[in-house]
């Protein structure tokens, strides 16, 4: 395994991404409130670069009491990133497929040292 | 001090991916993907790809030989503001794709073309077919699949010669790997016969197609001279799916995700039962017919059910000499997206009852959605390594009777850097 310098920890702003490539491998790094979080850019499903993807809040569809609903809405906490190929959605911070977690990335190993962003891979 | 001796990573290019990105930078993975799974050396062929006709609407409609529409609709096509592009009726599902930008391949494709030498979409097709590790590519319309549904079938003729004659001048003899299956005007079989007699011939032309969202009986005695100059010629008939969300047996489904699946699927479900139950395979013996963009669930469920009830009422349909299954899967192809590959013990199965060895071919439908990589065939666990290559690319030059030399560039496909 080898370790990477990435960035300064300064230069990850939240909500940030810096997507890079370590040797053959790419991983994109995250700051989601506040955690750093970093995933092999590579989707579960076909190996896409879902690193590099859109970030959108969750869907929520509420249901009333009685049953019904009436508008969707967007989550105030979950984050997820979208793989540009085909729209495979994951929770930013676990790497889960909101609609089944058994589909998820796969984290990459990443340490916070001295002020600077470092993975492994 | 650490960051001096351990190696940085460094920053890719796109770091989010939009409309903008080249379609190198974008299917990277996958070329990556085919150079590691070895196919470079092996020949495939794309049976569904697309492109965006109307992003050349202005050019296409000077193509139109009426003079009157021609010159109606290049006078639309300078003037108008903020309608769609003339004569097209495009399914209201279209701005719904991208699922919210969400996949911005299926929003637009602006990305820098610097080679004024060819149209633009031989160089995006192209790109695709080095990334994706096609040898050729069979490159269909999008907006021009619902013209099928269209009022005035007279606009379906204008259109169809002139997007036809288009893109014989502007893309095909551009790029001898990009091929075609000429449109049909199907709710006019007069001019589908007008058509094929007059294009049929050519070499970039390796069939025709009936785009499938339509309200049209194929098996209507109006259609057999069609039938029957095509099978003459030796060149296959596809019918292409779609969706039509003003269908009424879809009027109750309010998601695009439910829309889509179903729709894709339905309108080649009724158009093949009509092409079984009526014997069109035991008159047109040689007439292959190819099954696009249904993706492959639907084959065995419909097998299963025409055969049934067949045998309970062999009097409906007297032409048949087999089981409408044992038709399905000899006389007819099909193409492999949108591949369901979900239940891994239900997609051999599929395999297996549509004789995929022989049968089957891979498409991509690039740039859309759902668009499958070749890679989905190379990593079937059940399949060995020759029905792999038959269905990659082997079935495809048996069919279109294309020769089977290496095309791609698939080394040298990426992106330039810098």
């Amino acid at each position: 395994m080898t370790e990477y310098y990435v960035c300064d920890d300064d230069d990850l702003a939240e909500m940030g991404r810096l997507v890079v490539e370590c040797g053959d491998k790419q991983v994109g790094v995250f700051r989601v409130q506040g955690e750093i979080h970093a995933w092999f850019n590579r989707c579960a499903h076909m190996r896409g670069p879902v690193c590099q993807g859109r970030i959108y809040r969750r869907v929520l569809e509420p249901v009333a009491e009685d049953g019904t609903v009436r508008m969707m809405q967007q989550s105030e906490t979950e984050i997820n990133i979208v793989c540009p190929w085909h729209g495979y959605e994951y929770d930013l911070k676990t790497g889960r497929h909101p609609g089944n977690p058994r589909i998820a990335l796969r984290r990459a190993e990443h340490v916070v040292r001295e002020g600077k962003i470092y993975v492994r891979v | 001090m650490k960051s001096d001796v351990t190696p940085r990573a460094i920053p890719l290019r796109e770091q989010e991916i939009s409309i903008f990105t080249d379609t190198r930078d974008l299917l990277e993975h996958s070329r990556r993907d085919a150079m590691k799974r070895g196919l470079q050396d092996w020949f495939v062929c794309d049976v569904d790809a697309h492109h965006v006709e109307t992003v050349s609407w202005k050019e296409v409609v000077q193509y139109i030989e009426d003079p009157v529409v021609r010159e109606n609709a290049m006078n639309y096509q300078q003037q108008r503001i903020g309608a769609p592009p003339y004569g097209l009726n495009g399914d209201l599902g279209l701005r719904y794709q991208s699922v919210g930008g969400r996949i911005p391949h299926q929003d637009d494709q602006r990305e820098k073309v610097e080679d004024t030498s060819v149209h633009r979409d031989v160089t995006l097709t192209r790109r695709a077919m080095n990334s994706l590790g096609a040898d050729y590519m069979i490159v269909f319309p999008t907006p021009m699949l619902f013209l099928g549904m269209h009022p005035q079938p007279e606009m379906e003729i204008w259109l169809a010669r002139a997007y036809t004659r288009w893109t014989m001048d502007k893309i095909m003899a551009a790029d001898d790997r990009i091929k075609t299956l000429i449109y049909l005007p199907f709710n006019t079989p007069s001019e589908c016969v007008r058509m094929v007699e007059e294009f049929g011939h050519l070499k970039s032309v390796v069939g025709f197609t009936v785009t499938s969202t339509r309200y049209k009986p194929v098996h209507h005695n109006d259609y057999m001279p069609v039938y029957a100059r095509i099978e003459e010629l030796g060149k296959p008939i596809a019918f292409h799916a779609g969706y039509h969300w003003q269908d009424q047996s879809l009027a109750t489904v309010n998601r695009f995700l439910g829309m889509h699946a179903l729709g894709f699927v339905w309108c080649n479900m009724v158009h093949m039962t009509n092409w079984i139950l009526n014997g069109i395979p035991e008159r047109f013996p040689r007439l292959n017919s190819i099954w696009v963009e249904s993706g492959l669930a639907w084959v065995p469920f419909l097998m299963q059910r025409l055969d049934d009830q067949y045998l309970m009422r062999q009097s409906e349909a007297p032409q048949l000499k087999r089981m409408p299954s044992d038709y399905m899967r000899e006389n007819c192809f099909y193409t492999t997206q949108p591949m369901e590959v979900t239940h891994k013990k239900a997609l051999e199965n599929t395999f297996e009852m549509i004789n995929a060895k022989t049968q089957l071919m891979y498409s991509s439908d690039w740039p859309h959605f759902d668009f499958d990589l070749p890679s989905m065939i190379t990593d079937l666990p059940f399949l060995d390594e020759q029905s792999k290559r038959n269905i990659l690319g082997l079935n495809a030059a048996r069919l279109f009777n294309l020769p089977t030399d290496l095309r791609k560039d698939l080394a040298g496909g990426g992106v330039p850097l810098g």
